[in-house]
């Protein structure tokens, strides 16, 4: 289908009522706080959105659970530590290598990524509890493997049943001596997505893990790398640049990520953050309690990751620093640019919709840009409004009744370790400067006027704006792929890349130029039609040539 | 080495589970559930289960899954589902209009207790269930079985729904078990060709393989119709292929129904399909065309032809009993050594069915029921094989030890053709001895020496 250049027929206003019309009263009240229309303009705040709520039931949410979020997300990328889920064993069979955190086992050779591990609790279990097997199972896994760690994930009946995980950590912990064994009570029921599943393993990991490895580093311009999870190996290209440029980065929460980088990631002197969602609560944590600070940086798009290197350099203050990032960035720019410069006349004024889970919908909006591609509509699964409206916003969220009981650790400046790395008066100056310390300011700034964004996006809604809006690429994850493309509009999963990547860092820029021209410039959109089904009426008859 | 902390050594586990030959029941349900006409399987639990389900499939086939949930929150795991069920019918039904709503549960609801039938009812009565639609549901507690108990589950759900007539309408019911799209259509083929009319059910074939046409059904026209169904209970007789996966449904409707059943083995190989046609065959009081004996014919002399690559070669296979059954028969029909079978679902019987095929072979089969592929891959390190047979989670052992893959069964998750190509029946089975055969013979000549390296084989 040579595809006719589309205007838009509808009103952004038009477009909601049309999403909303087909749902019950109650449903269509629901979703109207949760679908809008973005009118950020420098002068005026952009409307709130109805975000971190329930889900409706039925709706087919595109959402996953708290396990996921905990032991899918955080802590399923460390290579050294044994993973045991407590459950039955559907949990730990569908997060076995089906996020593509890529792994590098390092010298010691320790990784465990290959590896499912699981109590699959049996009825029995559930009748008479599994703390017993989970115990056995701890210990099993310690005499085979004698591994740094072990963590322990509990499941949707673990919490029903009343097993106590934490307690038959403690004591194996104890009797191992050598070995950290701790719990993360993430059953699939908490929170409301997987967003409390991150709340959840960042405390802790927090709690029983940072600041374990007390042996000083002495290595220059030490930075952590927070909510960055080496999907199709984003994290080794940022890795690289930062390398390149002379930062050492001690820890990334947690792509590639190792027991010892999470133990040592108090003697970082920066925290930056990737994944807003996933992980500023460690972000916060690491400041309070040792004086790290924390800024939000982005590694997707060429442009954005020079801005984040500079922000680190100007952090740091040196000029070696500065002097070296402006060195790398005038290196590698030239070979973006020219692959830019070769796809922007197909790609310039095409139109993207990108639906992921609670970060990748605003940072990839910078990569279309690049391309000259513009977004229409945007949202997330799982975040929450102050990664939609920025962290100003914070002291007026609400807790819902459906979120009150994930935890909220108190955490307090260490009376040894807490020292600040940099006096109040160069935070000042940074800060006159137009430095913006723990600060982000959410997806809908960056998004034009008009633009439709809608929280928790589902299935009834996504074909209804595929097909209102016929967007030139849709993006999202497996769940939606096939009904986008069956409805033949190209789609590019941001969650799993598609077996690509990575996307991350200069190359990865170049990755995704490439890949976005292939994908909707395929002819493949051009031959859904049968020649007899393009002109079904016989007209005449064929004379044999 | 990827599984480099595989220990040669093998130690007794009583309770770790390291890499399942299994998963949980309710993806199976989901499975069956698709195979019903305009049917939207829906997840009576919290929703991460139905995300998790609907990757698997979609990753498997390529293809949209389309299912609900109820969406649990910590309120309703406590004081129970009934109102997240209720609601959720309401908004299917109103925004996704199906024919069915096929609901299973989780570990959370059974833990807790819902009662499916006693919420249908309170649908029903409360006005959510439009006339004409069906709502239509079981049990699959993940802690009990696997995968193919779920699975089964849903298809004695849906043999449920049979209401005799008391009539015989001379149809035959065919309950294939969990296989592909393709392998159902197969078996509708195979089934034409004898002349046997046949109610398949589950029956994924055209809902699970649909094709790019610029417009997405989220209910494409395959699938057992309802009124299929409910006429079940007046067939002359049920095939139930695999024990495991749809004997229960069988046997209800002979009880319930007498509708006389039969189980057989899931007609893989050359010795299963024989059995398959010939009780068919006995079933609808008909004889079998030529044309299916060609077919037939054309194994025969595959085997034959190629017969010294095949011959006491050792295999490793993981999987599901119905399907490792069937392959383990197929492997010494054609003098291959079944050294290692390994299945994560329960059942003793599934050791004592692999043990009695190869019981008067001159070597030694180990097998074991709810083992793992951790389990699996150290007895290879003891003791090496030629090929691996299973799902794709066998690429890490296939790499680390160097044996070829044959990539059969759920899931596949990085190979294409599973869901076009059928592995049942003859033509299945020349398939299989095609992808068998191109395994070993780029291996020999990955492996030959210059000198020894020859064009023709």
């Amino acid at each position: 289908m040579a595809k006719t250049k589309k205007v838009v027929q509808f009103m952004p206003t038009d477009i909601k009522e049309e999403l909303l019309a087909k749902y019950p009263p109650k449903v269509a009240r629901k979703r109207a706080k949760q679908i809008m229309i973005n009118e950020a303009t420098e002068s005026e705040a952009p409307p709130e959105i109805l975000a971190n709520v329930r889900t409706i039931p039925g709706i087919i949410t595109m959402r996953g659970c708290t396990y996921a979020g905990c032991k899918g997300v955080i802590m399923g990328p460390t290579r050294d530590i044994v993973n045991i889920t407590h459950g039955p064993i559907g949990c730990g069979f569908y997060s076995w290598l089906t996020r593509r955190n890529q792994t590098d086992a390092g010298e010691d050779g320790e990784n465990y990524m290959p590896y499912c591990f699981s109590t699959d609790m049996q009825d029995s279990d559930i009748i008479f509890g599994g703390e017993k097997k989970l115990a056995a199972a701890i210990q099993e896994a310690y005499d085979l493997f004698h591994p740094k760690g072990i963590c322990v994930f509990a499941t949707c009946p673990v919490g029903l049943i009343g097993d106590d995980i934490h307690a038959v950590c403690k004591k194996k912990k104890a009797e191992f001596g050598d070995c950290n064994v701790f719990a993360f009570s993430c059953e699939g029921y908490k929170g409301v997505s997987q967003s409390a599943g991150h709340h959840i393993a960042n405390n802790q990991v927090f709690t029983h893990l940072v600041g374990e490895n007390t042996e000083p580093r002495t290595e220059e311009y030490k930075i952590n790398l927070l909510g960055e999870y080496n999907i199709g190996g984003d994290g080794f290209e940022i890795d690289r640049i930062l390398k390149k440029c002379g930062i050492t980065n001690l820890a990334t929460f947690s792509g590639n990520s190792s027991y010892d980088q999470f133990a040592s990631a108090q003697h970082a002197d920066l925290s930056c953050v990737m994944c807003h969602r996933s992980i500023n609560y460690v972000a916060d944590m690491l400041e309070t309690k040792y004086g790290i600070p924390w800024i939000k940086v982005n590694f997707i798009g060429a442009a954005s990751t020079a801005k984040s290197l500079r922000k680190i350099g100007q952090y740091f203050g040196d000029k070696k620093l500065i002097d070296r990032i402006e060195e790398v960035i005038a290196e590698e720019m030239p070979e973006v640019e020219a692959v830019a410069a070769d796809v922007r006349p197909r790609t310039e004024g095409k139109t993207a919709m990108l639906f992921v889970g609670g970060s990748r919908a605003h940072h990839y909006q910078d990569l279309f840009s690049e391309m000259g591609m513009k977004t229409l509509s945007a949202g997330y699964e799982f975040a929450h409004r102050d990664d939609y409206e920025g962290r100003q916003v914070i002291p007026n969220l609400t807790v819902d009744a459906d979120s009150r009981n994930i935890e909220e650790i108190d955490v307090e400046a260490d009376p040894e370790l807490y020292s600040p790395r940099k006096k109040p008066e160069e935070i000042k100056a940074l800060e006159d400067a137009g430095y913006q310390f723990k600060h982000y300011e959410g997806m809908n700034d960056q998004m034009d006027k008009g633009t439709i964004i809608i929280d928790d996006l589902n299935q009834y809604e996504a074909e209804k704006l595929v097909e209102l809006l016929k967007p030139d690429i849709f993006c999202a994850g497996i769940k939606e792929k096939f009904s986008i493309q069956k409805s033949g509009v190209p789609m590019k999963q941001l969650h799993s890349y598609d077996s690509g990547g990575p996307y991350a860092g200069f190359k990865g820029a170049i990755n995704f130029y490439k890949e976005i021209d292939r994908l909707v410039n395929s002819k493949v959109w051009s031959y859904m039609k049968a020649p007899w089904q393009e002109n079904p009426e016989l007209t005449g008859t064929f004379v044999w040539e | 080495m990827l599984l480099r902390h595989t220990p040669t050594e093998v130690k007794e586990r009583k309770a770790l589970m390291i890499n399942p030959a299994k998963t949980c029941q309710p993806i199976g349900a989901m499975y069956a559930a698709l195979g019903i006409h305009g049917c939207l399987p829906h997840s009576h639990g919290s929703q991460g289960c139905c995300a998790y389900h609907r990757s698997a499939l979609t990753r498997h086939y390529k293809e949209p899954i389309s299912a609900a949930t109820s969406s649990f929150t910590e309120g309703a795991s406590v004081f129970g589902g009934q109102a997240n069920l209720l609601q959720a019918i309401n908004n299917i039904f109103t925004v996704y209009d199906p024919e069915v709503i096929a609901v299973h549960t989780t570990c959370l609801s059974e833990t807790i207790g819902d009662d499916l039938p006693q919420i249908f009812d309170k649908a029903i009565k409360t006005g959510k269930v439009p006339e004409g639609k069906t709502v239509l549901g079981c049990p699959t507690p993940s802690y009990v079985g696997s995968h193919v108990t779920g699975f089964s589950n849903m298809v004695k759900a849906m043999a449920q729904l049979a209401e005799p007539s008391g009539k015989k309408s001379g149809k035959v019911n065919v309950i294939p078990g969990w296989v592909e799209p393709c392998d159902m259509a197969e078996i509708k083929r195979l089934a034409g060709l004898v002349g046997v009319d046949i109610t398949l059910f589950p029956d994924t074939s055209g809902v699970l393989d649909a094709p790019l046409t610029g417009e997405y059904k989220m209910f494409p026209d395959g699938g057992v119709t309802i009124p299929e169904l409910k006429a079940c209970g007046d067939a002359v007789g049920t095939l139930a292929l695999g024990e495991w996966c749809s004997a229960d449904a069988a046997r209800w409707l002979d009880s319930k129904c007498k509708v006389p059943c039969s189980v057989l083995d899931m007609p893989f190989g050359l010795a299963a399909t024989d059995r398959f046609i010939d009780v068919l065959r006995t079933v609808a009081g008909v004889s079998v065309p030529d044309s299916v004996a060609v077919e037939r014919g054309q194994l025969v002399d595959m085997i034959s032809d190629m017969h010294q690559y095949f011959y006491g070669k050792r295999v490793a296979l993981y999987g599901d009993p119905d399907q490792l059954i069937s392959m383990v028969e197929f492997l010494l029909t054609l003098d291959m050594i079944p050294a290692y079978v390994v299945t994560g679902t329960p059942g003793k019987k599934f050791e004592r069915r692999i043990k009695e095929l190869c019981a008067d072979k001159p070597f030694e089969v180990k097998v074991k029921a709810k083992g793992d592929m951790f389990l699996m891959h150290q007895w290879i390190k003891n003791e090496p094989v030629d090929l691996l047979i299973g799902n794709t989670y066998g690429k890490y052992i296939s790499r680390d030890e160097d044996i070829p893959l044959l990539r059969w069964g759920f899931p596949i998750l990085d190979r294409q053709g599973h869901q076009y190509f059928p592995t049942v029946g003859y033509k299945g089975g020349l398939r299989l001895l095609e992808k068998m055969l191109t395994l070993f013979l780029d291996r020999k000549d990955r492996d030959d020496s210059e000198q020894t390296f020859e064009l023709v084989l």
